[in-house]
């Protein structure tokens, strides 16, 4: 039924098997960035943005 | 800018909005006239005259305008462009109100069906869309649009960009929903589920969105402020993804550019597919990641502290955009979509759990050490409790489509519980709660006429939706099962008409449910009027009085 | 100056949250889209579908126009009950020609995937006329302006051409006979009924709504509801070629 070498075969394997270690990774460098030591100073700042009157 | 003219002239957007115009109006007269069908010759007329004001209305403001236009700042403060924010708020309580009031009636529609008056223009299939777009485009889209030109020039601290631009905007997307919502009653629609406007007015609706979008990024463009802050984040998100789905679901052939008719590109299974990807997002984006933006500014702003948590918001906002779009083929398990695709909408839609509640905590823990002021703010009780029915629904949702649960609840009035039960709590209520912050800041009043008035809808409206809402859960659940039912013979148990009558002590209720909804959304449109008319002014903060340097 | 590249950064920062975001919410529509284009198992291999005559599509226009999608499904699921009370399950051949598509997400009333030969015409008439003059229990709108209202064929073939523009493959046979079509198949006496069943094969040919004359609106909308779910022969369906 399978192994015929398409275009469209590669792509859909590599899609299926690929995506998972791929969003994994995405969603890590996310959780990453917002936790990192270094950017807290600057989210801290952020979140005080609709707070300050003019 | 900075340079003073002495004499004034036409800026290159007014007259060649004022020529667009005008050849717009010239071409819609045309259309009129030449219109294969009676709503198409009426669109045209409408557009038509709609033209001719949109000119008027530009040389008026010309005459009427000193020769500058309106400094970005005044007195070193940001001279915050409030006209365009007041008409939509405005029109978000008339369509509100407008769209509550058909819901109560097509929903008494199907507990006494004589309300439909045996006249098209009156049946339940030509007012449901009505309400839909009423409810959703017209108040939430107004609301939307209101709050976000209001959050995005207060946290960028800096004037809306564009002179005629926001105008477009506002008034551009108002006549959208007239054209659409009158479409409706005369029977034009793509059937297409929150789709239904056909090609012109998703043409009209396309040059709105993008004027929308370029004004707020704009605007985000020439900010002062180093960071964009999240609630921004979320309505670009909103406003771009409508943007690619509203492209996606729509793409038609007219069968005459002078005639309403139209044909999907799209047809069959794949139709389907383009349409749940598009129905669930509008669910997603619009009715979501938007009011998840006004939960972000409204609810710190209003309990006067910092969200919760900036850092989990950076997370929820990621992993929600990412994972909503792939939830839309759940509302097509069993159907003839393949299998495939059903159940990667299936274990999309129950990760989206998570995103979901992170968004609800971050929110809801905003309060913590300012709990007691729920006792006191009518205002933020409202805001904290959508909140609250936005966790409810996003547990309700992910369990929904699982493929068990969904094989009993799809098809029924379980659905249209869920909806409501995010529609009318969260949605609602975070808009009720936006509104009743804004007008006061909009109109520059100290406070609202009464927070008693506020506290006598809060009850209402929440009454109303737990009518509403248990009362479709039980005629859901109860359908559902009476449907699969079987005698100790192995027949069916109940024909489908008996299960139609068991449902109609249940849509009494909801109706019920409903019109307790609309009252409140009355009590609230009269206190916002008063707040409007009677209400004391703030006084201006001493740092304006300062002279300019 | 230092202001200005700092301004700089901050236009590309929104640029590049903008591109993100196309980028996160382009992934999940592609990957359950587009190969719903590509992969034959999509829609299975059956005979007998074929397009819309010209009178059922004015009926089917009709449905979309007055938002019969919005009580009635045409989707009957894989499951015990549903096709024992409603019949085979549908496939997706069944609706390939359908734009859009009228699958539907609720049923107030009941699924009409294979309403088509159920009830006889004159049913059909007087429940559109008076649900509950035949049900007494049913909460439907009465639909009673369908038979004073006259259709006006002015543009049919308009309406075929465009569908062919999409993908439906009408012939120019077929286009150019739409309004003769139109008529004949509300018509047995008519002259051309046997050119217009070599066009559309088994298409029911009758009076629709018991009343000589011009068609009107009830007739097209029955003409459609009676071919609903009969063009797919269920006895010489392979189920298993399409196993999927």
């Amino acid at each position: 039924m399978k192994a015929i070498i398409t275009i469209q075969n590669i792509a859909s394997d590599l899609v299926t098997t690929l995506w998972t270690p791929l969003f994994v990774a995405i969603f890590v460098g996310i959780v990453t960035y917002a936790l990192w030591p270094r950017n807290k100073a600057a989210f801290d700042e952020a979140a005080r943005m609709p707070l300050r009157e003019d | 800018m900075s340079q003073p003219s002495i004499s004034k002239s036409m800026t290159i957007g007014e007259s060649g909005l004022a020529l667009i115009f005008a050849a717009t109006a010239f071409l819609c007269m045309v259309g009129a006239a030449k219109a294969v069908d009676a709503p198409f010759a009426f669109h045209a007329s409408l557009a038509a005259a709609a033209s001719v004001a949109a000119v008027f209305a530009i040389l008026n403001r010309y005459f009427d305008r000193p020769a500058e236009l309106p400094p970005q700042e005044i007195n070193g403060r940001p001279n915050y462009n409030l006209g365009p924010i007041k008409f939509a708020s405005v029109m978000a309580m008339f369509w509100g109100i407008a769209g509550f009031t058909v819901g109560l009636l097509i929903a008494s529609q199907l507990a006494w069906p004589a309300l439909n008056f045996d006249l098209p223009w009156t049946s339940f299939g030509r007012m449901r869309p009505l309400h839909t777009s009423a409810v959703i485009f017209a108040f939430g889209g107004n609301v939307l649009i209101a709050s976000s030109f209001y959050v995005v020039q207060k946290t960028c601290r800096t004037r809306l960009a564009g002179d005629l631009a926001p105008w477009f905007v506002v008034l551009g997307y108002n006549f959208f929903i007239v054209i659409a919502g009158t479409g409706y009653l005369l029977g034009v629609t793509q059937s297409k589920e929150y789709a239904e406007p056909e090609w012109y007015s998703d043409l009209w609706l396309t040059i709105v969105w993008v004027t929308y979008l370029l004004v707020f990024l704009a605007t985000i463009m020439k900010r002062k402020e180093p960071h964009i802050y999240v609630a921004n984040w979320f309505y670009l998100a909103f406003i771009i993804t409508i943007a690619v789905l509203h492209l996606g679901n729509n793409p038609a052939l007219p069968v005459s550019v002078f005639g309403s008719k139209s044909y999907i590109v799209w047809g069959g299974v794949q139709d389907a597919m383009f349409q749940w990807w598009y129905g669930h997002n509008a669910v997603g984006f619009f009715l979501t990641a938007g009011f998840l933006a006004l939960m972000y500014y409204f609810v710190p702003k209003r309990a006067e502290r910092p969200v919760y948590s900036y850092r989990l918001s950076i997370v929820h906002f990621w992993a929600l955009i990412f994972l909503y779009i792939w939830a839309g083929p759940h509302h097509l398990h069993y159907t003839a979509l393949p299998d495939w695709a059903q159940t990667l909408g299936m274990t999309f839609s129950v990760m989206l759990w998570m995103p979901s509640w992170g968004g609800m905590i971050n929110g809801l823990m905003t309060l913590s050490g300012a709990w007691d002021k729920l006792r006191t703010d009518p205002v933020l009780r409202m805001l904290v409790v959508s909140v609250a029915f936005y966790g409810m629904s996003t547990f309700e949702g992910p369990m929904m489509s699982v493929k068990v649960v969904n094989s009993l609840s799809h098809y029924t009035d379980w659905t249209i519980g869920h909806v409501h039960s995010g529609a009318l709590g969260w949605v609602g209520f975070v808009s009720f709660g936006a509104l009743y912050c804004l007008v006061p800041w909009l109109w520059n009043r100290k406070g609202l006429y009464s927070l008693k008035l506020v506290n006598w809808h809060f009850w209402t409206a929440t009454l109303g939706i737990v009518l509403y809402i248990s009362a479709m859960w039980v005629s859901g659940i109860l359908q559902g099962l009476m449907w699969r039912s079987y005698t100790s013979l192995g027949f069916l148990e109940y024909s489908f008409i008996e299960t139609v009558e068991a449902m109609h002590p249940f849509y009494i209720i909801r109706a019920a449910g409903g019109a307790l909804f609309l009252i409140g959304s009355l009590i609230m449109a009269y206190n916002l009027w008063m707040t409007v008319r009677v209400g004391e002014a703030e006084v201006q903060a001493p740092i304006a009085l300062q002279p300019a340097e | 100056m230092s202001f200005w590249t700092r301004h700089q950064v901050f236009e590309k920062n929104s640029i590049i949250l903008i591109v993100g975001i196309l980028v996160v919410i382009a992934i999940g529509g592609l990957v359950e889209i587009t190969p719903l284009f590509y992969l034959k198992s999509t829609i299975e291999a059956v005979d007998g579908v074929r397009p819309y005559t010209p009178l059922e599509l004015m009926g089917r226009n009709i449905y979309v126009r007055e938002g019969c999608y919005l009580c009635h499904s045409q989707m009957i699921r894989p499951l015990r009950d549903e096709v024992e009370r409603y019949g085979h399950f549908s496939l997706a051949a069944e609706s390939m020609y359908d734009h859009p598509f009228q699958w539907g997400s609720k049923r107030t009333g009941p699924d009409l995937a294979r309403v088509g030969g159920k009830y006889s015409d004159d049913w059909h008439v007087r429940h559109l006329t008076d649900p509950r003059s035949i049900v007494p229990q049913s909460v439907m709108p009465a639909y009673s302006f369908l038979a004073k209202t006259e259709l006006d064929p002015a543009m049919i073939a308009d309406n075929m051409r465009t569908l062919r523009d999409v993908g439906v493959p009408y012939t120019d046979e077929q286009i150019v006979n739409a309004v003769a079509d139109l008529k004949t198949q509300d018509d047995p006496d008519g002259a051309d009924a046997d050119a217009f069943a070599k066009r559309y094969p088994k298409a029911a040919v009758r009076n629709f709504d018991g009343n000589g004359g011009a068609p009107t609106e009830m007739d097209a909308l029955i003409a459609y509801l009676q071919m609903l779910g009969t063009l797919v022969d269920f006895k010489l369906y392979n189920e298993k070629a399409n196993l999927r």
